[in-house]
């Protein structure tokens, strides 16, 4: 087969994060192509600047013999690509037709010439099974006709390569067949397909080929009919330095938290958390390894107050916290996946981030008593060694690592029964991790229960006392560090059920 | 009981005094329907009274009058696309800024133009129809422009939801992002829409000076600007609604004259606020109305980034 495109030696650069580290992909005329990585491995980062979405700072595309370069969508559309973004792009308030239609131009143009419109949809329904109601409006659709819609508009503008960026995450099991059968029937006439996703199994069935991605650099291509799970899980999950932190065996108290049955929605309305439970003693980490997407914000966020339980209970200390404010919650330290926008209030100054919390402490009359709260930010600042130009810089302007401490420097000192810590060190370089890891056994050592939530599987391997994988809003299996590997945590992390290893 | 000839009367003025408002409410309903939202109308529209009055008083043309009217909205409009499309500043302070700005400039330039007597659009009587008993000077006896006005909104409901730039217009204001993924220019569409839209508030406003009220005063826009930012609202968006908007506010608006040279005893004063009491209702009503069915733009006044993460 020959070649369609080949994307050379791209580096892509956002502020200190490499997000593409000098990746070279290539891509065979007719074949579905899997890409295939954990969250933040670069693919979808990838894929957008083949789509002209973004710049590469460096590399060339090569796309059918020629070297292109995209400036902006029009440029790939044009040049026959189409990309179904994973949070779709269509205008919720217009019907369908209208959003097959945008942008491009019929015959008698700038007037839309709906029959040529209607002729040519059924055609291509027809051609590959897609069916769309044409004048519905796309708030009325569910997701997985939207995603139909957005595979036809695609379609409509007669491309040669299809971008997929996580198709299946949204769909029901039935949704999904009737998808591969698509994908399947589209290749038959010619199209070629890339297909990013993070589930294995998916990869396994649909795709002829697998190129895996880790930490914004490649890892190799496979043949998919040469490969197997774990192969391909430990080309996904792989090994890197493993930082020494010693975890002085420890007896565990009594219980501090436990979730029973717990069910949460997220913004659409589904339900994201199905029927957790778990509970956390004293001096415990517990960690929740899966990929993103799998219900773990809704679940960190239903503990630490910020989200509706809908059915279920959360004990913390033997008191019922269900659906209670922050008050009956002051004994919770969290320490979010989204650190600038939840864990803290970036245009305030570090030392009103620091005493966010304790305002209340530091009452003088009417008036706040800011000598008190200096004196007591300095101290934080040193013991948590924030690095800050002063006390009134914006905590916004502080580098990644440091506004993590900020937020350790916070949440920690005020001596927390709980702790929840999610994704607690991505982003951050080898010191800062090493910081935060420690912190954390620190504060466990000292008798607090921690609910760690991270994709990280080293993370979660080292921090751990036990380990819970998240999938599909579900708990799948609970068990202790020591009968855990990375083969058995990684296969159930991509939807397997049954652990064989 | 009302008598008829005063009805006729009344509702021939309303159509007079609700062009304006008219042209100015189209503008605006296509800058925002693009995602743009300029609340600078007020300036907008004295500037193009003003410019359309000057240019009239010295050429002798009035249409060429509401033609420079247009051109000065539309350099207006230029400022408020620069900052809030190209330089993605809040939409809102160059908005409020363009208010000042007109308001002052015509106010200084204005000077010696007050009790000035230009040339004017004049009434065509349309032969037969607007022989008609009342229903001729209802309809069929205004200026060209009154007219048009109607005929626009028509032109413009057809191209918002009739042709390939009327989606990407609304694809601009609903979703940006979707319209950029499809190949459509996102700022250029908004740039067009921003400026055609100030083009007609100037229009509106030249329309104020030469057709409506025929002569140049200080402020005489007397806060139709904002009165058009509410009939946006109150039309949904739709220009086709806006016209029976435009006509009732301006029906409102002619109400106290004409009640008070019928002798009704309600005080001239009160009957002054009428109309923007309905546009403190008008706005409590939009707010409570769902917005999905007829809500504003869902981009409407947000900047668009390209790739900028969520």
């Amino acid at each position: 087969m020959e070649t369609l495109l080949e994307m050379r030696n791209i580096v892509k650069r956002f502020g200190n994060l490499v997000a593409n580290d000098h990746i070279d992909f290539e891509v065979r005329r007719g074949e579905i192509h899997g890409l295939l990585g954990e969250n933040g491995a670069g693919k979808t980062t990838l894929m957008n600047i083949l789509y002209g979405i973004y710049q590469p700072d460096e590399g060339e595309i090569i796309f059918e013999g020629k070297k292109v370069r995209f400036r902006s969508p029009k440029d790939a559309i044009s040049a026959g690509i189409g990309m179904v973004h994973q949070h779709f792009m269509l205008v919720p308030r217009m019907n369908v037709f209208q959003n097959i239609v945008l942008g491009y131009r019929t015959p008698h143009d700038p007037l839309i010439n709906q029959k040529w419109v209607e002729e040519r949809v059924e055609a291509l329904s027809e051609k590959y099974g897609i069916d769309v109601a044409l004048y519905e409006v796309i708030m009325n659709l569910s997701v997985g006709e939207e995603q139909r819609v957005e595979i036809l508009k695609a379609l409509f503008r007669d491309i040669k390569l299809l971008i997929l960026d996580e198709p299946t995450a949204v769909l029901t099991p039935q949704e999904v067949d009737s998808l591969f059968y698509a994908l399947k029937s589209m290749t038959k006439s010619g199209l070629t397909i890339i297909f990013i996703t993070h589930k294995l199994k998916e990869a396994l069935k649909v795709t002829d080929r697998i190129t895996v991605l880790r930490r914004g650099k490649k890892v190799g291509t496979v043949k998919t009919s040469e490969t197997n799970e774990r192969e391909l899980t430990r080309m996904m999950v792989g090994r890197d330095i493993v930082l020494d932190i010693s975890k002085p065996p420890r007896e565990f108290g009594k219980e501090v938290l436990r979730v029973e049955d717990l069910w949460v929605k997220d913004e659409r309305g589904n339900y994201a958390v199905k029927g957790v439970s778990f509970s956390i003693r004293e001096g415990e980490i517990l960690g929740i390894a899966g990929v993103s997407g799998n219900g773990q914000r809704e679940l960190e966020e239903a503990i630490a107050g910020l989200r509706k339980v809908e059915k279920g209970r959360i004990i913390l200390d033997g008191q019922d916290i269900t659906n209670k404010g922050v008050m009956e919650r002051e004994s919770i330290a969290y320490i979010p996946e989204d650190r600038i926008g939840v864990g803290l209030a970036p245009s305030l100054s570090v030392l009103e981030n620091l005493m966010l919390k304790d305002f209340k402490k530091y009452r003088k009359g009417f008036f706040l008593d800011f000598d008190e709260m200096e004196k007591k930010a300095r101290e934080l600042i040193e013991e948590f060694s924030v690095k800050t130009p002063s006390l009134h810089a914006t905590a916004g302007t502080l580098s990644g690592g440091n506004i993590q401490r900020l937020i350790l420097a916070r949440e920690l000192s005020r001596n927390p029964r709980l702790i929840i810590a999610s994704q607690p060190t991505r982003g951050l370089d080898v010191a800062g991790i090493d910081y935060v890891r420690r912190r954390l056994i620190d504060a466990a050592m000292k008798g607090a229960a921690v609910l760690l939530i991270s994709e990280d599987l080293d993370e979660v391997f080292q921090l751990a006392d036990r380990i819970a994988v998240m999938y599909e809003g579900e708990i799948r299996g609970i068990m202790d560090r020591k009968g855990a590997n990375y083969e058995k945590v990684g296969y159930l992390m991509a939807g397997g059920l049954e652990v064989t290893a | 009981m009302v008598d008829p000839g005063f009805l006729a009367s009344l509702l021939a003025s309303s159509i007079r005094a609700g062009t304006p408002l008219l042209y100015a409410t189209l503008g605006e309903i296509i800058t925002e329907r693009s995602g743009v939202l300029n609340l600078g109308l007020e300036g907008i529209m004295i500037t193009g009274a003003f410019t359309g009055f000057a240019v009239s008083l010295a050429t002798g043309n009035p249409w060429l009058g509401v033609l420079c009217g247009g051109i000065a909205g539309m350099l207006l409009a230029l400022v408020h696309a620069f900052f809030s499309i190209t330089l993605k500043a809040n939409q809102s302070i160059t908005g409020l800024m363009l208010v000042l700005l007109g308001l002052g400039i015509t106010g200084f330039l204005g000077r010696n133009y007050i009790g000035e007597v230009a040339f004017y659009l004049d009434p065509v009587k349309i032969p037969v129809l607007s022989d008609l008993p009342y229903i001729g000077e209802v309809l069929f006896s205004h200026d060209p422009m009154a007219y048009f006005a109607v005929i626009l909104a028509a032109f413009l409901w057809f191209i918002l939801f009739k042709t390939r730039y009327g989606l990407e217009i609304i694809a601009a204001g609903e979703k940006p992002e979707a319209a950029d993924s499809m190949g459509v220019n996102v700022d250029r569409v908004r740039y067009f829409s921003t400026l055609f839209g100030g083009f007609l508030v100037g229009i509106g406003g030249a329309y104020l000076s030469l057709a409506y009220a025929k002569l140049w005063t200080e402020g005489m826009t007397a806060g139709r600007g904002w009165i058009c930012l509410a009939l946006v609202i109150f039309s949904g968006w739709m220009p086709q609604r806006a016209i029976l908007g435009a006509y009732l506010f301006g029906g409102l608006d002619v109400l106290s004259f004409k009640l008070q040279a019928t002798g009704v005893g309600v005080s001239y004063h009160l009957m002054k606020m009428v109309p923007y009491v309905v546009t403190i209702v008008v706005l409590l009503f939009s707010v409570i109305r769902k917005r999905a069915a007829f809500g504003a733009p869902a981009a409407l006044g947000i900047p668009y980034v390209r790739g900028k993460k969520e």
